[in-house]
């Protein structure tokens, strides 16, 4: 690890102009990524802005029609939510299945879909609900947020502070665990709205995606004989020593079936 | 005062007090006056010509001390990385056997190949001078698999050693199996993989070394299973340091599993370095430079054939097998897919003839050598797996063919006509037990409850034996062994009764300083409280080979027994000058000496004592003390074995393999400790689980730039991978060793992997599938699914 100057403002537009003002400094929330990263001397930063003494970003909250979580809310404390798996208990169920207990009470959601790992659970479950992240100067629709390969909509200097799901009739998610990191190989979060279905899959390729094949297979008839003849195209999908994009392609049509049937019971 | 727990007993271990408290005294944990830490640089190339290192940057950069290369080791003339086994090809040409020097000079062959040493104030620093380092490499294609690396035009690693073959061993008669062939009513083919593995212990290695100027005196620390072999390979061989002169310390160390077993080039700079810096130096590795500079294992590809009569009794078995041995010879390299291979190809059948060639084959990898139950799973897996095959292409029951080959309990001892002579054994006893233990007889119901829900059951056997207790010196030297393979121990009584031991052998997880105090404990009639072990340091222990091979207890224990015999033979000469009887007439049982036939006694502790107050002594017939040395050379390997039986569920949909039941029953000889024995047999079911279904060391062909390089991707087994194991042992005494021991730590990695594969592939036998290579990853699977001849539909 290289040496870095470290920072942890009480308030958010200290943070923000931390951020701003040191130039290639980082956010670290729970660090998952971040300090193995740093261990390994992959990054270079001249400065952490440490985000856990900030106020007001952590804790669920509900208004009746979306389920509210701050962005430093650990996996475990969603995961173990009456609320959250009460309104939204596919998303519960994903919490439950990120890394290990250590990483659940480290990690943050926050961290998580700002990290935008291709193989991360909580991109799946943002995107597959249509939730919106919510920053320090604005609000982000999920299907505008995720841009590809660890990259998202963020600006320099902007700040993830919560992120707003809708609450629907049903979702679900499974996961196939990659076998040594963990990670998803194919994950596939389904979620059932009044106006239709919502399909995103992560592990499978350079970043979270939604299939639209699937969502109106499943828009007509929730159920996994809905989707169980429909194949992924190859095209984009990752290859590597665990998984040829084929088998990653015909697992996404699998993961989805289990999601649905997941989501159904 | 404490209890005897003697043989037989499941006392807790003694060492896990330290280790479950945190007190612990792990390399890493050592600290020494003025130390100065040491990073190694390495190759980021599998294959690269050295055109040169400018160090005038890293030289500059804050608190360097040092930059050591390949040029430097040259200039003070330090030597190679010895190799303790010569082997030689079948007209008696030795292998070829090419310098490894410590910091490369010229060239690099392997990702992980070491260029230089720097040494600064702290980590941080030298990790940041490391970065400086100007190195020129002229990249060169790398060849990383066998059959690539023997085909001609591949790259060469070594000018001097064409098509890159170290050595075309061979073992056998190759003509008596060939007449065997021709006589054949069915022959049957295997090829397979056996695939590369990487041991992983929990503590990555480490080394701190320190020059004493007064005393011109060095000391090593050192994660290593045999200090006393480092001393001797390190200081005659390599640095010149004489064997007085060297101290060599493997304090608690945390797995080893074979990958500390070696000397390696890591511990010879830092000692060099210390002294020229005139400062202790530490060096820790990370996890990721374990991965790509701790030995690797295994690594084969392999062609069997296996003839049979009409009747299913094997007549000849014939094997070619091409051995990565990655860049350089290793300290057993070469050793372990020939020695440790080719004589375990009889396992427990009575295949009359035998042959097995190996071409032991360099590459641009990490160099391969011994990884728990070395070779001997290679050679189990080939063996039983195309028993399996032989079994289902002549519609003969897996098992039945099995018995109608088994050595029969009556035929031991069994000279194999591969060289090893069986002192001992009850294959059938083992089959039998573990086919009850295992609910055989109800496994269709199993199978059928599997298929209800979409999956399909399998039920894999493994009957096999292993050699172990490494090794009759004499044997040894015969097949190319540079060294002896005995071991030592001292029993020293102290004037109050307690013992302390020193022994060869090294604990690094098995449980010696428990099994070995219940040893003398039972014998001396001492507390077990009262015994302790000490090991792992080359000015505190006479002498030893250290720990692998499953020895510890088959030679260090049979050398500690014999200690022990000798401290009870003069302390009866003691007794009988205290008692006034004649030595003859003087017995010892329970910790009391007593004359035969007279309650007059006096207690191991009064014995003890009068051997330190001698005011009385027959000085001229008896030296005062009560402390004993023993060094024992085994007359044979010895050969524990048993039956694996796993029962595995395929999940067609994703090709997940899923472990649902496993059952050993093993023969392992005398036990001492049932607890650790248990033990000892899941940590190795494991090892092997994970080849077999998990673990698998992948590198680029082309770069030699390793795929797997974490345990990100390196996948290892885990708690929730694994059923609850039943495991059993049903032991024959071992006919030559002092206690009938056979010794326990590989036979788990041994039997396994081919009993899960056979699981494996009999759960997809009904789709026409013959063989799965390992690992057995879901992917693989699914691949072997979507080419099966069948439609894939549960049965």
């Amino acid at each position: 690890m290289r040496p870095f100057a470290y920072h942890q403002p009480h308030q958010i537009p200290d943070a923000a102009k931390l951020l701003t003002s040191i130039e290639d400094s980082k956010l670290v929330a729970g660090g998952m990524t971040l300090i193995p990263t740093l261990k390994q001397r992959l990054a270079n930063p001249p400065a952490l802005v440490d985000l856990s003494k900030l106020g007001n970003l952590k804790g669920i909250a509900d208004d009746g029609v979306t389920v509210t979580i701050g962005a430093m809310t650990p996996h475990a404390v969603v995961a173990a939510s009456k609320l959250v798996q009460q309104k939204i208990p596919g998303l519960a169920a994903l919490a439950s299945m990120i890394g290990d207990p250590a990483v659940r009470s480290r990690g943050t959601i926050g961290g998580s879909v700002a990290n935008n790992d291709p193989a991360a659970d909580y991109p799946a479950g943002v995107l597959g609900l249509g939730a919106t992240i919510v920053t320090t100067t604005r609000e982000i629709a999920a299907d505008k947020f995720f841009l590809g390969l660890f990259e998202t909509a963020l600006e320099p200097g902007e700040i993830i502070t919560a992120i707003r799901f809708p609450v629907p009739l049903k979702a679900g998610y499974a996961k196939f665990k990659a076998p040594a990191s963990r990670y998803a190989l194919v994950g596939v979060f389904v979620a059932k709205f009044a106006d239709g279905v919502r399909v995103a899959v992560t592990g499978a390729g350079p970043g979270v995606f939604r299939v639209p094949q699937m969502e109106a297979a499943l828009s007509g008839n929730f159920d996994p004989s809905a989707i169980a003849a429909i194949k992924i195209d190859t095209d984009g999908l990752t290859s590597d020593i665990h998984a040829e994009a084929d088998y990653r392609a015909h697992l996404v049509t699998v993961m989805a079936k289990r999601a649905v049937d997941a989501a159904l019971n | 005062m404490g209890n005897v727990i003697g043989i037989g007993a499941a006392p807790k271990r003694k060492e896990d007090q330290r280790f479950l408290t945190g007190r612990g005294n792990y390399v890493s944990d050592i600290k020494r006056p003025g130390m100065a830490a040491g990073v190694f640089v390495r190759s980021p190339h599998g294959h690269a010509l050295l055109r040169g290192i400018d160090k005038s940057a890293a030289l500059a950069s804050s608190g360097v001390i040092a930059v050591l290369t390949g040029d430097d080791v040259k200039a003070d003339g330090l030597g190679s990385l010895p190799c303790g086994w010569g082997i030689s090809d079948a007209q008696g040409v030795p292998m070829k056997e090419p310098p490894f020097p410590m910091l490369a000079q010229g060239k690099v062959r392997f990702v992980g190949d070491m260029v230089a040493f720097v040494v600064a104030e702290t980590p941080e620093q030298a990790n940041a001078a490391a970065e400086l380092l100007a190195i020129d490499y002229e990249v060169l294609p790398s060849v990383v698999g066998v059959l690539e690396a023997v085909r001609p035009g591949a790259p060469q690693l070594f000018d001097d050693v064409p098509n890159n073959i170290c050595c075309d061993w061979e073992l056998g008669d190759k003509a008596a199996v060939e007449t065997a062939f021709r006589k054949a009513a069915h022959v049957a083919k295997l090829s397979l993989v056996n695939n590369r593995l990487i041991g992983n212990p929990m503590e990555p290695r480490a080394a701190i070394a320190e020059y004493e100027p007064g005393t011109d005196r060095f000391t090593l620390w050192t994660t290593s299973q045999f200090p006393h072999v480092v001393r001797f390979l390190m200081g005659a061989l390599v640095l010149n340091i004489p064997q007085h002169k060297l101290r060599v310390v493997a304090p608690d160390v945390g797995g080893g599993f074979g990958v500390k077993q070696f000397h390696y080039g890591e511990e010879a700079v830092i000692t060099w370095a210390a002294k020229r810096v005139k400062r202790p130096v530490k060096w820790v590795a990370s996890r990721s430079e374990g991965y790509i500079s701790d030995r690797h294992g295994r690594d084969h590809v392999t062609e069997a054939e296996l003839a049979l009569d009409e009747t299913g009794k094997f007549l000849a078995f014939r094997v070619n097998t091409l051995a990565n041995m990655g860049g350089y010879l290793s300290t057993f390299g070469p050793n372990i897919p020939t020695n440790l291979y080719g004589p375990l190809l009889g396992g427990v059948y009575t295949t009359p003839a035998i042959y097995c060639n190996v071409k032991v084959v360099f590459t641009n990898t990490v160099p391969v050598d011994a990884y728990r139950g070395a070779g001997r799973p290679e050679a189990t897996f080939v063996l039983e797996r195309i028993v399996d095959v032989a079994a289902s292409e002549m519609g003969i029951d897996r098992v039945e063919i099995r018995r109608r080959n088994m050595i029969p309990k009556e035929a031991y001892p069994y000279q194999t006509p591969v060289l090893v002579q069986y002192d001992s054994g009850d294959p059938m006893g083992c089959l039998d037990g573990a086919l009850v233990a295992a609910n055989v007889n109800n496994f269709g119901i199993r199978k059928a409850a599997s298929a209800s829900k979409g999956k399909f059951r399998g039920l894999g056997y493994s009957t096999y034996v292993e050699a172990c207790g490494l090794a009759p010196s004499r044997f040894a030297g015969r097949l190319g062994a540079r060294g002896g393979l005995y071991e030592s121990a001292t029993v020293r009584v102290h004037p109050t009764g307690q013992v302390t031991v020193m022994i060869g052998t090294h604990n690094h997880g098995q449980g010696h300083e428990t099994t070995f105090a219940q040893i003398v404990s039972d014998k001396l009639g001492v507390a077990f409280e009262n015994v302790d072990i000490v090991f792992g340091d080359t000015d505190r222990v006479q002498f030893g080979m250290g720990t692998y091979g499953s020895r510890s207890l088959v030679v260090g224990g049979a050398a500690l027994s014999k200690a022990t015999d000798k401290v009870i033979a003069k302390g009866k000469k003691i007794a009988a000058h205290l008692l006034e009887a004649a030595e003859v007439d003087i017995q010892f049982e329970s910790g009391k000496f007593s004359v035969a036939g007279t309650d007059r006694a006096k207690t191991f502790e009064e014995i003890a004592g009068a051997a330190y107050v001698p005011h009385d002594y027959p000085l001229e017939i008896l030296e005062p003390g009560l402390e004993e040395q023993a060094y024992y050379d085994p007359v044979n390997f010895t050969y524990p074995g048993g039956c694996h039986i796993a029962e595995v569920e395929v999940d067609p949909e994703t090709g997940t393999v899923t472990l649902v039941n496993y059952t050993a029953v093993d023969d392992v000889g005398t036990v001492i400790n049932p607890m650790i024995v248990e033990g000892q047999l899941h940590g190795g079911i494991v090892q092997g689980v994970g080849q077999a279904l998990f673990e698998s060391a992948v590198y680029d062909e082309g770069s030699g730039q390793l795929l797997s390089g974490s345990l990100m991707d390196y996948c290892m087994p885990r708690a929730d991978h694994l059923p609850m194991m039943k495991v059993a042992t049903h032991s024959t005494l071992c006919t030559h060793t002092p206690m009938g021991v056979k010794g326990c730590g590989e036979v788990g990695t041994i039997g396994s992997p081919a009993a899960v594969i056979n699981a494996v592939v009999d759960a997809l036998s009904h789709l026409g599938v013959t063989h799965v290579d390992m690992p057995a990853t879901p992917n693989r699977i699914w691949r072997l699914l979507q080419n099966a001849s069948l439609p894939v539909a549960a049965e």
